[in-house]
């Protein structure tokens, strides 16, 4: 039994939002964001432009620096897993950049009357953990008294320069891969409600906190275009975001998506998190959906995702054997649509 | 037919709390709820499992009758 069940508290009841589905919503984000003045450095390869999963600095022409930061509130009630899962979604900004994490900070908010110290202890233990397998240094922190726990990383990683994966690369007819199952958002949502069987909860929390690590080896060994993870915005937002800093129009293929065994029946049940409705609100603009889509399969696609797969996109005479690289360690592994020719939108689901 | 008020609930509450409902009153039940997603989930709920739905929305409050 963990220290938080003893007490009787659910780390997952004590936020209304837990995880990715936690963001800001795109919308309201991008109304927030848009009248700051942008970095003019020159040695600023990656800023806010292009909407990228970490900021990239060259600090010499064999070296760049990556900056990234994620926390959130707990979407599951084992703090030690929570940890897991925070720390592997932080880290895999600098993965989804093409660099090695090697850096790492705390950022910690917690009720001190309410959660007891162990638990608090596990969370860090989680994430600490997850920072020594990927083999970076956790080297400090910073902790604020709050209502509901919330935790995560700031991350620095390095990469050369020619090595940095954006997320605004993608070429006409490069093949698109994705690395691990959607559908995290209405499991978590489906846990909180009690209501997961133990077989896929236990897939759920393995692939949560799976680093994407192993995925962006063997994408090193490839020459890929771009590449982004596929987080709280879900796998629309986060192909938008490639189409639009690319200048293209991406087709995913309904099909063909990795999916959670139980995460389609518990949405035809309703058990859809309001994030998932949020960001559908804002990216149906951009985005076309094939009406003969069946609904709960439209709702993986909006769905928002806590430590998601990595989605790279890379040339189709490549995208076979990148596919049967990233397989070896990854079942989950799939050829998810193609960039296409820039058109009226960002995303067209077939 | 039994009501029950799910306004200020945030999901997948409305969701169990009909689903909950339903189990004591399988003929129907009529759910108040106070925002769009709800109301989207209990939706999508009924007709997965079977149920006849009829909505109506006044100052932000969707009045959900499920019925066999």
């Amino acid at each position: 039994m963990c220290a938080t069940e003893a007490e009787g508290i659910r780390l997952s009841k004590m936020s209304s939002c837990g995880g990715c589905a936690a963001k800001i919503g795109p919308g309201v984000l991008k109304r927030m964001l848009a009248d700051l003045p942008r970095s003019t450095d020159p040695a600023l390869l990656i800023g806010t432009e292009t909407s990228d999963d970490a900021a990239v600095y060259r600090i010499s022409d064999d070296l760049a620096l990556i900056q990234t930061v994620d926390f959130f509130p707990p979407m599951v009630d084992d703090p030690y897993t929570f940890g897991q899962i925070a720390a592997a979604n932080a880290l895999s900004d600098v993965y989804a950049m093409g660099g090695v994490p090697k850096l790492a900070i705390n950022l910690l908010c917690f009720p001190v009357n309410t959660l007891p110290l162990t638990a608090v202890r596990a969370i860090l233990q989680g994430g600490l953990d997850k920072v020594i397998e990927a083999g970076a240094s956790l080297c400090g922190g910073h902790s604020i008294e709050d209502k509901e726990p919330k935790y995560g990383l700031a991350v620095t990683g390095f990469a050369h320069p020619s090595k940095i994966l954006s997320n605004a690369a993608a070429r006409e007819g490069d093949l698109l891969l994705f690395t691990k199952p959607l559908g995290s958002g209405i499991l978590t949502t489906a846990a909180k409600a009690e209501l997961l069987a133990p077989a896929d909860y236990e897939l759920l929390i393995r692939m949560l906190t799976t680093l994407n690590a192993k995925s962006q080896q063997s994408a090193s060994a490839f020459d890929v275009h771009a590449c982004t993870d596929v987080t709280g915005f879900g796998l629309v937002g986060h192909a938008g975001e490639m189409a639009q800093g690319s200048g293209k129009t991406i087709e995913l293929w309904a099909n063909e998506l990795p999916i959670f065994p139980a995460a389609l029946e518990f949405a035809r049940m309703g058990i859809v998190p309001a994030g998932a409705y949020r960001n559908r609100e804002y990216q149906e603009q951009t985005a076309y959906i094939s009406p003969s889509i069946p609904l709960e399969r439209t709702d993986v696609l909006f769905d928002p995702q806590t430590s998601g797969g990595l989605l790279f996109a890379i040339a189709e005479k490549d995208a076979p054997s990148l596919l049967h690289a990233l397989q070896e360690h990854s079942e989950w592994a799939r050829i998810i649509g193609q960039v296409c020719a820039r058109g009226e939108k960002d995303i067209i689901v077939k | 037919m039994k009501t029950i008020d799910a306004c200020g609930r945030a999901c997948p509450e409305p969701v169990l709390m009909t689903k909950r409902a339903l189990e004591s009153s399988p003929e129907g039940v009529t759910v108040l709820a106070d925002n769009a997603i709800a109301a989207a989930n209990i939706t999508r709920f009924a007709a997965n499992a079977g149920f006849k739905l009829s909505q109506t929305e006044q100052l932000g409050i969707y009045t959900l009758t499920l019925t066999k």
